[in-house]
């Protein structure tokens, strides 16, 4: 295709990015840049029904003329990202000076948003997604052995988990696991312990969380693979067979060969979604235990003070995230692509 | 002739007759509000919504998520709803950016039936106009304080003491609860057993706060000792779960809402004997005198870019919302701020808390930074996991590091 067919062919496509994601990605930048004008506070009488009290208030005319000069707000450069409800250099080094042994510096950086946030962020995607590709290969490979009238039943049933909303899932579940719920009850009679809460401890949450987690997105991998398995060329397979292969050995270096580049894009979409966790933490109020990136701008945007910039900083530090997380990936599939086009 | 003119003129008359009713006498306008969702406020606005018709159009939007929303809706021009229902906290932000109007005229127009202390007044404005208090306060169970042969606790100790001597005697377990979950539950818990320490929280005159101290301490392990008392799973627990676990007959001692009294004591949900021993009570002092509840109400403010014929109308609907025949017909939904409001035993708790003495939820514009910030840094020392000097210190920096970027510092 000539360069300019080529142009004109992806210029409606490449204007709806730029419009879509790059331009709403540089307001975000910009704004984090940005903090609130100094507010110009005046102390007035207020009265209500409970009687008068001299009380602080804004000045809404003093702080409207220096909203109509700087509209953005002041200035703060990179201060937003380094404060304590973000990267928190300061009490990072702090921590690091004081610290009396290596366990004693990480919980002193588990005590700050952030890291908290992304240690629950990482540990959930580094377990749930390897565990959703072993679970979802298994299931497909279960499936595909199925005769053919069970199949279609089977795969209605084990796509369910996807097709609920992720929220009303969570939500579910999470009343079944209450301490009064089905789930919750079976557990307390099991371990012969009454006051045994999944939402209690911390180690529980995530359990409970992770679990949520592989159970939502296998079926999406389940997918994948048995379309995959779907063009596993028979002869191959028949042959392995003629020569004395096991079934676990036709798998290994037959089938998993073939599915390789689908493990590849199965990662590369569930690390992406998997980083930014969210529903289940509002689904289960989660909130006290784990704590993901996405929920501490959740956090920002909520509740009688918006706080846009810290919204603003934590969302390009997400971005940032995202981009080192799926750089492997991304090589890997590069390289693949090199050797190919040679 | 004559008779079809009589029969015109008849007509005309009663046209304008039931127009000028439907419209509660304006000419037109739309009346568009926003607010919480509770029965005192679907009460109010199925009483203004008499005033539909003839050019006015009345509309709603009651949701939870209100306080999150109405800063956005009404910064539009022209806002997207004409007034917006608030509390002491949540008219701070709409205050602070200018975007309610002054109510003074409508008042003098058409607020006769307004009592003087409806109106709250920022600096001589009328900004809002409150229609009922709230509170958060004690509800026990007469039954089990009896078989426990335990006295009605007035302070928190005494609290802490019945709910163990409950549980030691066997009558049940987990017995106390309030409404911990993290975020603005468990924040305004801190602020409600603050205040019983009658201390500040900030340093005078200042936006710089001052919790890291011993009446801090002793908030933190008051809520301590009572989270103890109550279900492993406390830091869940908002309104509705209290309530549910209330009905369910689970608690014996509990700090909610009065607004939630009119539910748990009506016939619905519950047992007949666990309505039969509910009783509503004033909120528990912690530090000597000091009730540690903070008094809350609830009102109408009037969106600053709207035309004035919208402004009049949504006065004058919300105006009939609040007329004696609602209050009277919803008598027991809330503690109604009016002269036709009887006081029954589900005001009793807030009546109680407002006379020993409680103060007004502070009206402060970095009160709800101070509140967000405990909110999320206390469950750490309520799981038993920080010290109560370290969470304290987290919710400082929390608090100042938000400050900093809103420009109070």
């Amino acid at each position: 295709m000539p360069h300019k067919t080529f142009f004109w062919f992806i210029l409606p496509s490449l204007a709806a990015m730029v419009l879509f994601i790059a331009l709403p990605l540089v307001s975000v930048a910009v704004q984090s840049l940005f903090i609130e004008h100094d507010q110009v506070l005046i102390v007035t009488e207020n009265c209500g029904p409970f009687g008068c009290t001299q009380e602080t208030t804004v000045d809404f005319a003093a702080s409207e003329v220096l909203r109509a000069e700087k509209p953005l707000g002041k200035f703060n450069g990179l201060g937003t990202y380094f404060d304590r409800g973000h990267l928190a250099t300061a009490e990072v080094a702090l921590a690091w000076q004081d610290r009396t042994s290596l366990g004693d510096f990480f919980s002193g950086l588990y005590n700050l948003p952030f890291y908290r946030a992304l240690a629950f962020t990482l540990s959930y995607t580094f377990i749930v997604t390897p565990l959703v590709i072993i679970l979802g290969l298994l299931i497909a490979l279960g499936v595909n052995r199925l005769p053919g009238m069970l199949k279609g039943p089977t795969i209605f049933l084990s796509l369910l988990p996807m097709i609920v909303t992720p929220l009303i899932g969570s939500l579910i579940l999470f009343w079944m696991i209450d301490a009064q719920g089905i789930i919750g009850k079976t557990l307390q009679w099991m371990f012969d312990d009454p006051q045994l809460s999944l939402k209690a401890s911390a180690g529980l949450t995530w359990t409970t969380l992770m679990v949520y987690g592989v159970w939502h997105s296998a079926p999406f991998a389940f997918v994948v693979f048995y379309a995959g398995l779907q063009t596993v060329n028979t002869d191959t397979l028949e042959a392995a067979q003629i020569d004395g292969a096991s079934r676990f050995q036709r798998i290994r270096y037959v089938v998993l060969p073939h599915l390789t580049p689908l493990v590849v894009f199965i990662a590369l979409i569930q690390l992406m979604d998997n980083f930014r966790v969210f529903e289940p933490i509002v689904g289960f109020s989660a909130e006290a235990n784990a704590t993901s990136l996405s929920y501490i701008i959740f956090a920002d945007l909520r509740g009688d003070v918006m706080r846009f910039n810290s919204a603003a900083a934590t969302s390009l530090l997400t971005v940032l995230g995202v981009a080192i997380l799926l750089t492997p990936v991304l090589i890997r599939t590069w390289r693949d692509f090199k050797g190919k086009v040679v | 002739m004559f008779l079809k003119t009589i029969a015109t003129a008849g007509a005309t008359t009663a046209l304008m007759t039931s127009a000028a009713y439907a419209g509660c006498g304006l000419s037109g306008g739309n009346v568009n509000v926003l607010g919480n969702e509770f029965g005192a406020i679907q009460a109010v606005l199925a009483g203004a919504s008499e005033c539909a018709g003839d050019g006015v159009t009345i509309e709603s939007n009651l949701t939870k998520e209100h306080r999150d929303l109405q800063v956005a809706a009404l910064t539009a021009n022209p806002a997207q709803y004409t007034a917006a229902i608030v509390a002491n906290s949540s008219i701070v932000p709409l205050l602070n950016d200018g975007l309610i109007r002054s109510l003074d005229d409508l008042v003098a127009e058409h607020g006769q039936a307004l009592q003087k202390h409806q109106l709250i007044t920022i600096d001589g404005k009328v900004m809002a106009v409150a229609f009922m208090a709230n509170a958060q306060h004690l509800f026990y169970r007469s039954d089990i304080l009896e078989a426990a042969g335990v006295a009605v606790p007035t302070t928190y100790a005494e609290i802490v003491a019945a709910g163990e001597k409950i549980e030691s005697m066997g009558l049940m377990d987990n017995p106390v609860a309030l409404n911990t979950k993290t975020g603005w539950n468990l924040g305004e818990e801190f602020v409600n057993m603050y205040m019983g320490t009658g201390a500040s929280f900030f340093k005078p005159g200042t936006a710089e706060v001052d919790v890291n101290n011993e009446n801090g301490i002793a908030t933190l392990n008051m809520l301590k000792s009572l989270s103890d008392l109550s279900s492993p799973d406390f830091l869940t627990f908002d309104s509705n779960a209290t309530m549910a676990l209330w009905e369910g007959g689970q608690l014996a001692l509990a700090t909610m809402w009065g607004s939630r009294g009119g539910g748990i004591l009506d016939a619905e949900g519950s047992s007949a004997d666990v309505v039969a021993s509910t009783v509503l009570a004033g909120a528990p002092t912690l530090m000597g005198d000091n009730v540690a509840s903070t008094l809350w109400w609830d009102g109408f403010t009037i969106a600053a870019n709207i035309s004035d014929e919208d402004a009049e109308a949504t006065f004058v609907a919300l105006m009939k919302g609040l007329g004696d025949d609602v209050i009277m017909a919803n008598n027991d939904e809330a503690v109604w701020l009016s002269a036709a409001y009887q006081a029954g035993p589900a005001s009793a708790g807030v009546a109680a808390t407002a006379a020993a003495g409680a103060t007004p939820y502070p009206m402060l514009p970095y009160m709800g930074l101070l509140h967000s910030a405990a909110g999320a840094e206390l469950s750490d020392f309520l799981q038993g996991n920080e010290s109560a000097e370290q969470a304290l210190a987290d919710v400082e920096a929390a608090y100042t590091s938000a400050a900093k970027e809103q420009g109070f510092q």
